[in-house]
């Protein structure tokens, strides 16, 4: 584990090589949860992702010497833990040049037909490796190599609610209109935060999902807005 | 029930409160105001609770009506204030009685205003807190900027007039420069490409907003252009492939993959937070440690203002 500086009141602790793996992922969860405990009240927030953990701590009760040395106190018997086996989520996803503006530069990019980016992303099963960006946001992991595809140049300043979207070898679905930097492939009905709603997520850290393509009628049905 | 009546919204009103705080794990910005320091006057001067909900006007152009009696501030951005149609001081607490028409003028200097009440505006909490988000759709009214025809709950409040002595207002016209903590991916930036990024002027461009400052200059290239996701706090400045830096702020994403050089402290994001676009910045380096202080010496001297007092 390496910590590092973020802000002026935030740390961030990078675990593992750097990389996505299931077993880093579940020292994140571990880690998390150890220093909501070590920290207490001088914790504000914390951002669990892939590989790190955002350490956001309360200026006016401690300062980063004490949250450095209670991480490594607290820290220091981090093991290898297993990974969680979590549920299996379905969402459905219609994929088209309709839906996914970015499909087919996509699968160009990638010299692969629009079907077989529609088959390889929707044979795989995704860990749900953090929760951020946007309210309801998961990332899930790993995409094939195969249609991996770095992030946009510029991001857009509005991507729509329910876009399924793909960034290097993440994929996720937009819950809500905002920009962004991912490629767009699809759109997905099925609302990925609903604040009203209890539990307001339908997936949470540590569960997996899979895609089910739909055609245009069924997401139409399924409530999706074109 | 009392409060105001929203005769005209201006360009960009919202609710704040002190933020929205513990719920980044859902993915929930934090909100709140973006010049945490006219905010804290504004409630101070009242003798409200520091995170009392209080407007935050971007701009101007606020018509107020009141249908209750109380008091008010506005601080921050320079922005006439006027009651029944005559000048009144900012910075310094104001009777209202039901009838007063209150008017906030468009700014002629800073970006951010802020209109607190005595006791605050009742609005009621979304995860905990106030503060609109609209991004989110969370918070104030609806997730919504003010609208006109809104009403805004408040109780009747008397409150004793206090004014912020005038050498400790804010001076909305200097140039100013930007204190960052490096950090996060700093190494992926070459000791060139740092010098460049603390040595150039950047400008604020249009595409400014609660969400980030995006700034124009000097390209700077990283070594990468990507990272893992990981979570963002409050002034990261991050630098997609396009080479011109991003200031995170309030309604930032939680999470992202762009490299970041470090941080902005937020007594610095707040006073860029009041500049508008075509403004000129710069950076300069502070060592967490010296940020510390300025945090502690910052809170110690404002404590030790003594308010004046009129009548």
């Amino acid at each position: 584990m390496r910590v590092e500086i973020a802000g002026e009141n935030a740390l961030i602790l990078y675990f593992g090589d750097g990389t996505t793996s299931p077993t880093t992922s579940a020292q994140v969860q571990q880690a998390t949860s150890l220093l909501e405990t070590a920290l207490a009240d001088k914790l504000v927030d914390m951002v669990p992702s892939y590989a790190s953990l955002l350490v956001i701590y309360d200026l006016n009760s401690t300062d980063h010497f004490e949250v450095r040395r209670l991480i490594r106190e607290s820290l220091g018997e981090l093991g290898g833990a297993a990974a969680a086996e979590g549920r299996v989520v379905e969402l459905p996803a219609y994929y088209s040049t309709e839906s996914g503006p970015d499909l087919e530069d996509l699968a160009k990019r990638a010299e692969l037909e629009v079907d077989e980016v529609i088959n390889i992303h929707t044979s795989m099963e995704y860990r749900v490796y953090a929760i951020g960006f946007a309210p309801g946001f998961a990332y899930l992991g790993e995409v094939d190599p195969r249609i991996a595809a770095p992030r946009l140049s510029t991001p857009r300043q509005k991507v729509p609610r329910g876009a399924v979207a793909i960034a290097d070898r993440q994929t996720a679905v937009y819950p809500a209109v905002s920009p962004g930097g991912w490629n767009l492939i699809g759109l997905c009905p099925t609302r990925m935060f609903n604040p009203d709603a209890r539990p307001t997520m339908p997936v949470e850290v540590g569960d997996r999902v899979k895609f089910k393509p739909i055609c245009r009628d069924e997401f139409l049905e399924l409530g999706g807005e074109l | 029930m009392s409060g105001f009546k929203v005769l005209q919204p201006g360009i960009l009103t919202l609710i704040q409160d002190g933020g929205r705080i513990g719920h980044h794990r859902i993915g929930l910005t934090t909100g709140g105001p973006l010049d945490r320091e006219a905010f804290n006057w504004a409630n101070r001067l009242l003798g409200n609770d520091s995170n009392a909900t209080a407007l935050e006007i971007s701009i101007g152009g606020l018509v107020l009506e009141a249908e209750v009696d109380t008091a008010i501030v506005l601080t921050g951005a320079e922005m006439a204030l006027k009651i029944n149609g005559r000048e009144q001081e900012r910075w310094c607490v104001q009777p209202i009685k039901a009838g007063d028409r209150v008017e906030v003028a468009f700014t002629t200097a800073g970006a951010r205003g802020y209109l607190a009440v005595k006791d605050g505006f009742q609005i009621s909490h979304s995860f905990d807190s106030a503060a609109t988000v609209t991004r989110e759709g969370l918070g104030g009214l609806n997730g919504e900027k003010l609208a006109q025809g809104d009403y805004l709950f408040c109780s009747a409040g008397k409150a004793q007039r206090l004014r912020l002595p005038e050498a400790f207002r804010p001076d909305f016209n200097k140039d100013v420069t930007l204190r960052v903590i490096c950090g996060y991916q700093q190494d992926a930036f070459s000791d060139l490409q740092k010098r460049l990024f603390f040595s150039s002027e950047y400008s604020v461009t249009d595409r400014a907003d609660r969400m980030g400052y995006r700034l124009e200059g000097p390209q700077i290239t990283p070594s990468i252009d990507g990272i893992l996701s990981e979570g963002i706090c409050h002034g990261a400045i991050q630098v997609p492939a396009d080479g011109q830096p991003i200031v995170l702020l309030n309604d930032r994403q939680t999470i992202g993959g762009y490299p970041k050089i470090g941080a902005m402290i937020a007594r610095d994001t707040a006073r860029m937070t009041q500049l508008l676009s075509g403004a000129k910045v710069s950076f300069e380096e502070i060592t967490m440690e010296d940020a510390h202080n300025l945090h502690h010496l910052t809170q110690r001297r404002c404590a030790s203002i003594e308010l004046e007092q009129l009548d």
